[in-house]
């Protein structure tokens, strides 16, 4: 299958302020793709870009082969997983998601009770369909907020940070379920977020965007392993800088005594080792004035304060920028 | 805590029972006393002001002030709407534009009741300025009839309706409406089963500060209205003034506040089952 969605130079400017700067993507059917950046890089304003509330100042979205611009958010088929989750505070959950059945094109079909409850169902919110979002839980509002915009099934599905309102274990949980739910619906996601282990767990191709501008576009492997620049092997994940060269903490080993020829290494001083249950961070200072942390198994020895040590990597793991 | 609170509602409760419910005692008394040749109410003690009360003149007169009142109210809230709409989401110039609601203010509204007469008589500004262009022949008869009263009700009052109005309109959540349209609701979709649900505390506020001083309106009718429209307001002051029927003016106060409190309570009640 093509391309469901196709962002063409897309800029935004607010007077002087860039918002976004001439972003090309091309988002294929059915994938989990997520935007990730850093808090005012342009996130929210792509997405609100292809549902159509604000207008490009430059550039195109296209959404199967059709152009969006100047397209009214109700003539536009995507829907959106609001950060707030924007429900209906009169409505109940199950007038909440009939909404877009009643007032999309087509309107109310014979078959829309029957979406709403399997869509209910499916979310695992049958029980609440009479509460009113005010009678639910941060959890349940955010199902009651996906089943809406997921019910009218629309070409893609928008998300901004829909997980940041819930606590950091219904979080964890939460998201296991979305891409559960992705994979069963088959319908595009676009994923907002600015946290890299929600981007990796879950997405099929990342965009990484940093301040208005994309870094660069892969899969959660091209990203962590092959950064294309600093800015995203930093944003992906902690990166020890050896000489110009990133080594990831758990590929950066530390040992006592010297290791073979086939492997870089450097002599260090340990100045810190972290406990954290699963592994040890050993925080150690180069000759050259760099500090590195190695991220060990407690299985490969205990390192101390002071203690004279080697740095070691292969060159097979270093970030080739 | 609770005597600390008692305390500071004394003055209130002092001020209120004072100036409201003693008045409101003496209202009812005279309103089952007996006329004095010259004002005032006397013994012996009767019924009969009420039963006038259900003659069909004075019925009709209270009818029609009803009438009037709703009109204008639905009036004020048809414009008042958009007008409380706009300047809840103009940013920035909200507060220049709710300072301009309330600026005729300022001046008297008798001043203002004045001016309306000033533009609408017969040699009035409007009259003088369409037969100068040669639009009309003769004067339309735009003062003395229930058009102007109402036309100066809608502009006396329209402020009471707007305020609330923008109160609950501002508070709303700008990202409903944009949920709204992403789920495929067209502009006036959205202002019906989204804005207008969620602004209903407004509306029923606004509509009660109009309505109410609209049914009990005194000073519109008589200037704008003249003699051939006689509203409750005009009534009731004609009993104390030319009539010299105090308690009969006394019953029909009393008549208009039942027919507030009995809507009062219909909207309460309606309100609490959650209909409105
Ligand atoms: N309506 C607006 N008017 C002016 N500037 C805006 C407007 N909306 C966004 N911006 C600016 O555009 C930039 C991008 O904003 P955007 O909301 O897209 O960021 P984001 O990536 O979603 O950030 P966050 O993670 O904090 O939500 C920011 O610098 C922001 O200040
Ligand atoms: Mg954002």
């Amino acid at each position: 299958m093509g391309n469901v969605l196709e962002l063409n130079r897309l800029t935004k400017h607010f007077r002087e302020q860039v918002a976004l700067e001439s972003l090309d993507l091309t988002i294929p059917e059915g994938e989990f793709f997520s935007l990730l950046g850093p808090s005012g890089c342009g996130k929210t304003t792509t997405l609100r870009l292809i549902a159509g509330f604000e207008e490009p100042t430059e550039g195109e979205v296209w959404l199967r082969g059709r152009r969006l611009n100047g397209l009214r958010p109700y003539e536009r088929n995507v829907s959106t997983v609001f950060q707030s989750y924007a429900l209906f505070p009169h409505l109940t959950a199950r007038e909440n998601i009939e909404f877009g059945l009643r007032h999309r094109a087509g309107g109310w079909r014979a078959d829309a009770p029957q979406r709403v409850r399997a869509v209910m169902e499916m979310l695992q919110i049958a029980d609440k369909a009479e509460r009113k979002p005010a009678q639910l839980s941060g959890g349940e509002k955010q199902r009651v907020a996906l089943a809406r915009s997921l019910v009218v099934e629309p070409d893609v599905l928008l998300l901004d940070e829909p997980l940041s309102a819930l606590d950091p274990n219904l979080r964890k949980q939460v998201r296991a379920e979305l891409k559960a739910l992705q994979r069963r619906v088959g319908i595009t996601f676009l994923f907002i977020t600015h946290d890299q282990e929600e981007a990796l767990s879950l997405s099929d191709r990342i965009a990484v965007l940093n301040a208005g501008r994309l870094e660069q576009v892969g899969t959660p492997q091209d990203l962590y392993l092959r950064p294309k620049t600093r800015f995203a092997a930093g944003f992906l994940g902690p990166v020890n800088w050896i000489n110009g060269v990133g080594v990831r903490p758990e590929a950066t080993r530390v040992m006592h005594e010297r290791p073979s020829e086939e492997v870089r290494a450097l002599p260090a001083t340990v100045e810190n080792a972290v406990f954290l249950g699963n592994c040890i961070h050993v925080e150690a200072r180069l000759a050259t004035g760099e500090q590195v942390v190695a991220e060990v198994s407690r299985l490969n020895g205990t390192f101390r304060h002071g203690e004279q040590v080697h740095v070691w990597w292969r060159e097979a793991d270093e970030l080739a920028l | 805590m609770n005597r600390v609170r008692a305390w500071c509602l004394a003055p209130t409760a002092g001020v209120l029972a004072t100036l409201f419910l003693i008045p409101l005692a003496i209202l009812l008394g005279y309103a089952l006393l007996t006329r004095g040749a010259y004002g005032g109410a006397f013994p012996p003690w009767t019924f009969e002001n009420w039963q006038r009360l259900a003659d069909p003149l004075y019925l009709g007169i209270l009818g029609r002030s009803v009438a009037v009142a709703l009109v204008s109210t639905a009036i004020c809230l048809v414009l008042g709407f958009p007008l409380a709409l706009f300047i809840a989401r103009a940013g920035r110039r909200k507060h220049l534009y709710l300072y301009l609601v309330i600026l005729p203010f300022w001046t008297s509204f008798l001043v203002r009741t004045y001016a309306w007469m000033f533009l609408l008589r017969d040699t009035g500004l409007i009259n003088e300025a369409l037969l100068a262009l040669g639009l009309i022949e003769e004067p339309l008869p735009l003062l003395y009839n229930y058009g102007a009263v109402i036309l100066g009700l809608v502009y006396g009052y329209l402020p009471f309706m707007v305020l609330p109005l923008y109160a609950t309109l501002e508070r709303l959540d700008p990202a409903l409406l944009e949920a709204a349209a992403d789920l495929g609701a067209r502009p006036w979709q959205t202002l019906r089963r989204v804005v207008a649900p969620l602004s209903m505390p407004g509306i029923r506020a606004g509509s009660l500060l109009v309505f109410i001083p609209c049914l009990g309106a005194y000073l519109t009718p008589d200037l704008l209205g003249g003699g051939k429209t006689i509203l409750v307001g005009t009534l009731i002051q004609n009993q104390f003034t030319n009539a010299r029927d105090w308690p009969f003016g006394a019953a029909l106060s009393l008549g208009v506040m039942a027919v507030v409190m009995a809507l009062l309570m219909g909207l309460i009640r309606r309100q609490d089952e959650g209909v409105l």
